[in-house]
C-alpha cells in the first residue's frame, strides 16, 4: 500500500504496480519465475515430446508420424520388458532398503550422540560425493572384481583358492554399489528429522515408562518418519533409471531398465520405444512410490 | 511426619567441574506439594531430574516409597514427570497422549477410553480427545501432560516450571487449579519453580536453592516471616537489611545500636548474637509505616527523605533514603482510602515507623550467596 503510494501517481503503471504489490500469489509467481522457466523449458517440454514420440513408430531408420499404441502393445506382447521394470524395482527397493538400514543409524549417532563437531561429521558423511559417480562404480570394481581387493585380500589370507566369481557382474553388485552411492542421500534426511525432535518428547516416553527400544518405536522412528520418505523417495526414484552401474557391475543378469531404454535411443535405434519405456517405468514409479506414501499414511495411523 | 514418600540422602551431582547439587539431605512426606525454588542454574531442576530418573547423582542415595531408586532407570520408577515444555506427542492426538502410558496397563479397550475420557473430565478438556496436540493452546497442553503423568497414578508428581510458558492471567489460573487437583488426587508434587511468589502460593513447604546447596527448607509462612539466612530473605520477596550491634537482650526482647537506624527494639526468642556483636536486622516493605511529623518518641522510628514513588493500584511503593545509607528503603503501604491524591513528595522529610515485632534477625557474616534484588 505505502509502496504504492509512493509510485508516481496514477496511470496502468500505477494500477499495475498496485495489483502488484497487493496479490501475494503475483509476487510468488514472480518470486518462483527463474525457477518456473526452467521447469517449463527443461521438463515440461521434453515430457510432451516423450510422450508424443511414444505413440509414434519407427520403421528402419524412419520415423513415421502417425498415431498408433503399438510400443504400448511390445512392452505387454514381450515378456522381456516387463521382468527387466520389475528387476529394476525390486533391485531399487533393496537399494532403498539397504541404504536406509545403514543410514539411519549413523545419522542416529551423529543426531543423538555426536556433541561436538556435527558439521565435521556431516562433511565427513559427504565426502564420497567428492569424486564422480563414475569414479565410485569403477571403485567397486576394483573392489568385487575377479582379481580384486576382495579377491586377492581373501587369496593372501588362505581363506579361498580360487577368486570368487559370484562378486561381480551381479544383481547383488548393483545392490552395493548403489547403496553405496547413494548413502549421503539418505543420512541427511534422516539426520534433519532426527535432529528435529524435541529431547524431551524422549524422555517423557521413557518416564511414561517405555523401555529405550520401545521409546524408539513409539516415538523416535514415528517421528523421524518425514526424514526417512524423503530419503526413500531420492534413494528410490533414481536408481529405477539408473543404467551406469548396471552396465558397469551388473553383467547380464544385473540389466535394468535405463540399459534398455538406453540401447533403444542408441544402438538399437527405436526412439518411439524407447520412450513409450520410459513411460511406463515413470509411471510404475509413481505408483510404487503412490504404495509407499500409503504405507507410511497408514502405519502413522496405526501408531497414532 | 509420617514415613516420607521421597528421601534425598546426600545426594550430589557433579556435570565435569561444576557442582551441580551439593549434597542435598532431605525428605518429603506423602501427600505435601513440595517446591524446589532458587534462581536459575540453582541445581533445582537437576535435583527434579534425579528423582525422575534421567541423571544418576555422582554421590548420595534416593529412596522413593522405601525402594532404594538411585540406579533405576525412569521407566521403572512409580513417578512420573510434566516438563517444561510440557512434552507432548506431536504426532499423537490428545486421547493417544494420554494413553501413552497405559500400553501395559492391562485395561480393555473399553476400560482405557472410560479412563481417558474421565482424565478429560478432571482437566476439564471433555470431548478434546480426538484434537492434535497442535490444535491446543498452552494452557490446554499443560493440562494434557497432567493428565498423561495422572493416568498411570505415580506415586509423586514431578513438575518441571509447568507454568513457566504462560502469561500471567492465565498462569495464575493454573496455580489454583493445580493446588485442587493435588488435593483431589492425593499424590505428591515435587515443584521445581525459580517464581517465589509461584512458590508461596501453591506449596506446603518450600526448599530454597543456591548454587547447589539446599539453604532453608520451610513453609512459605516461616520462610517469608521468619528466614533464617540473608540470601533466603533477600530471595523471597524483598527485604531491607541493616547491620546492628546487639546492645543488650532482656526478657525477650534485643536492644541494638545501628549506623542508619539509630537505637531499635525488637522481639524474638533468643539473642541474636553476643552483647556487643554484630547480627543483620531485615524488615519487609510492608512493615514499615510513614508519618510525616516526627514520630521518634512512639517507639522504634528514624528520619528519612522521601525519594521516587511508584502507584501499583492496590499499593504503592516507596523509596526513602536514610542519613548515612547508599542504597534506599523500600517501604510498601496498602492503598487503603478510594483517593486520587498521592502521598509522595521528593525530598520531603519522613519518619519510618516499626513495630517491635516487625524486624527478622540474622546471623551477622555475609551469606555464601549473592546479594540479589528482589521484587
Amino acid at each position: 500500500m505505502n509502496a504504492a503510494r509512493t509510485a508516481s501517481g496514477s496511470g496502468p503503471r500505477w494500477r499495475v504496480r498496485a495489483w502488484f504489490m497487493r496479490s501475494e500469489s503475483g509476487r510468488g509467481y514472480a518470486l518462483l519465475s527463474p525457477t518456473l522457466v526452467v521447469v517449463v523449458l527443461g521438463l515440461l517440454f521434453p515430457m510432451l515430446i516423450l510422450t508424443t514420440m511414444s505413440f509414434w513408430k519407427q520403421e528402419y531408420v524412419d520415423l513415421v508420424r502417425t498415431f498408433t499404441t503399438e510400443n504400448y502393445a511390445a512392452f505387454f506382447d514381450k515378456r522381456i520388458y516387463s521382468l527387466i521394470l520389475y528387476r529394476s524395482i525390486r533391485i531399487s527397493a533393496l537399494v532403498t532398503l539397504v541404504t536406509i538400514v545403514l543410514a539411519y543409524p549413523l545419522a542416529y549417532y551423529i543426531a543423538f550422540h555426536v556433541k561436538k563437531n556435527k558439521m565435521m561429521w556431516i562433511v565427513l558423511v559427504t565426502i564420497p560425493f567428492w569424486t564422480s559417480y563414475l569414479l565410485r562404480v569403477f571403485a567397486w570394481k576394483v573392489i568385487l572384481g575377479y582379481n580384486g581387493v576382495v579377491n586377492s585380500g581373501l587369496i593372501s589370507l588362505g581363506i579361498i583358492s580360487e577368486p570368487l566369481e559370484f562378486l561381480l557382474y551381479n544383481p547383488t553388485a548393483v545392490v552395493i554399489t548403489l547403496a553405496h552411492a547413494w548413502a549421503a542421500v539418505a543420512i541427511l534426511p534422516i539426520y534433519v528429522s532426527l535432529e528435529k525432535i524435541d529431547r524431551s518428547l524422549i524422555e517423557a516416553a521413557r518416564d511414561l515408562g517405555e523401555s529405550a527400544f520401545m521409546t524408539f518405536v513409539r516415538v523416535t522412528l514415528p517421528l523421524s518418519l518425514p526424514g526417512v520418505i524423503a530419503a526413500s523417495l531420492l534413494v528410490f526414484i533414481p536408481t529405477v533409471g539408473d543404467y551406469v552401474t548396471p552396465a558397469l557391475v551388473g553383467g547380464t543378469r544385473g540389466i535394468m531398465m535405463g540399459n534398455i531404454i538406453q540401447s533403444m535411443f542408441g544402438k538399437a535405434l527405436n526412439w518411439p520405444l524407447g520412450a513409450a519405456l520410459s513411460i511406463i517405468s515413470m509411471l510404475t514409479v509413481t505408483l510404487a512410490v503412490c504404495v509407499l506414501l500409503g504405507a507410511t499414511r497408514w502405519y502413522r495411523k496405526k501408531v497414532g | 511426619m509420617s514415613a516420607p514418600i521421597i528421601s534425598i540422602e546426600h545426594v550430589f551431582k557433579e556435570f565435569g567441574s561444576v557442582r551441580a547439587v551439593n549434597d542435598a539431605n532431605f525428605e518429603i512426606a506423602p501427600g505435601e506439594f513440595f517446591s524446589l525454588l532458587g534462581p536459575s542454574g540453582c541445581g533445582k531442576t537437576t535435583l527434579l531430574r534425579m528423582l525422575a530418573g534421567f541423571e544418576v547423582p555422582t554421590r548420595g542415595r534416593i529412596r522413593i516409597d522405601g525402594r532404594d531408586v538411585t540406579m533405576v532407570p525412569p521407566n521403572h520408577r512409580p513417578v512420573n514427570m510434566v516438563f517444561q515444555n510440557y512434552a507432548i506427542f506431536p504426532h499423537l492426538n490428545v486421547a493417544s497422549n494420554i494413553a501413552f502410558g497405559m500400553r501395559k496397563s492391562g485395561l480393555s479397550k473399553r476400560a482405557l477410553a472410560d479412563r481417558i475420557e474421565e482424565m478429560l473430565e478432571l482437566i476439564r478438556l471433555p470431548g478434546y480427545g480426538e484434537r492434535t496436540a497442535m490444535e491446543l493452546s498452552g494452557g490446554q497442553r499443560q493440562r494434557v501432560a497432567l493428565a498423561r503423568a495422572l493416568i498411570k497414578q505415580p506415586r509423586v508428581l514431578l513438575l518441571d516450571e509447568p507454568l513457566g510458558a504462560l502469561d500471567k492471567k492465565l498462569r495464575e489460573q493454573m496455580q489454583i487449579e493445580l493446588r485442587q487437583l493435588q488435593q483431589r488426587v492425593g499424590i505428591t508434587f515435587v515443584f521445581v519453580t525459580h517464581d517465589q511468589e509461584e512458590a508461596l502460593t501453591l506449596s506446603d513447604r518450600i526448599a530454597v536453592m543456591s548454587q547447589g546447596d539446599v539453604l532453608e527448607i520451610s513453609t512459605p509462612g516461616a520462610l517469608y516471616e521468619a528466614p533464617r539466612s540473608r540470601f533466603v530473605a533477600d530471595f523471597i520477596g524483598t527485604m531491607n537489611f541493616f547491620d546492628c550491634t546487639l546492645r543488650e537482650y532482656r526478657d525477650g526482647v534485643a536492644t541494638a545500636d545501628s549506623a542508619e537506624l539509630g537505637r531499635v527494639r525488637t522481639t524474638c526468642e533468643a539473642p541474636p548474637a553476643a552483647a556487643g556483636e554484630g547480627f543483620v536486622l531485615g524488615i519487609r516493605p510492608e512493615k514499615f509505616q510513614l508519618a510525616f511529623e516526627d514520630a521518634e518518641a512512639t517507639g522504634n522510628a528514624v528520619r528519612g527523605r522521601m525519594g521516587p514513588s511508584a502507584y501499583l493500584g492496590d499499593r504503592s511503593h516507596f523509596y526513602v533514603y536514610l542519613e548515612g545509607r547508599d542504597d534506599p528503603v523500600s517501604v510498601a503501604l496498602p492503598n487503603l482510602a478510594k483517593s486520587l491524591e498521592r502521598i509522595g513528595g521528593t525530598g520531603r522529610d519522613v519518619w519510618l515507623t516499626w513495630s517491635d515485632d516487625a524486624a527478622v534477625l540474622l546471623p551477622g557474616e555475609e551469606q555464601a550467596g549473592t546479594k540479589r534484588e528482589g521484587r
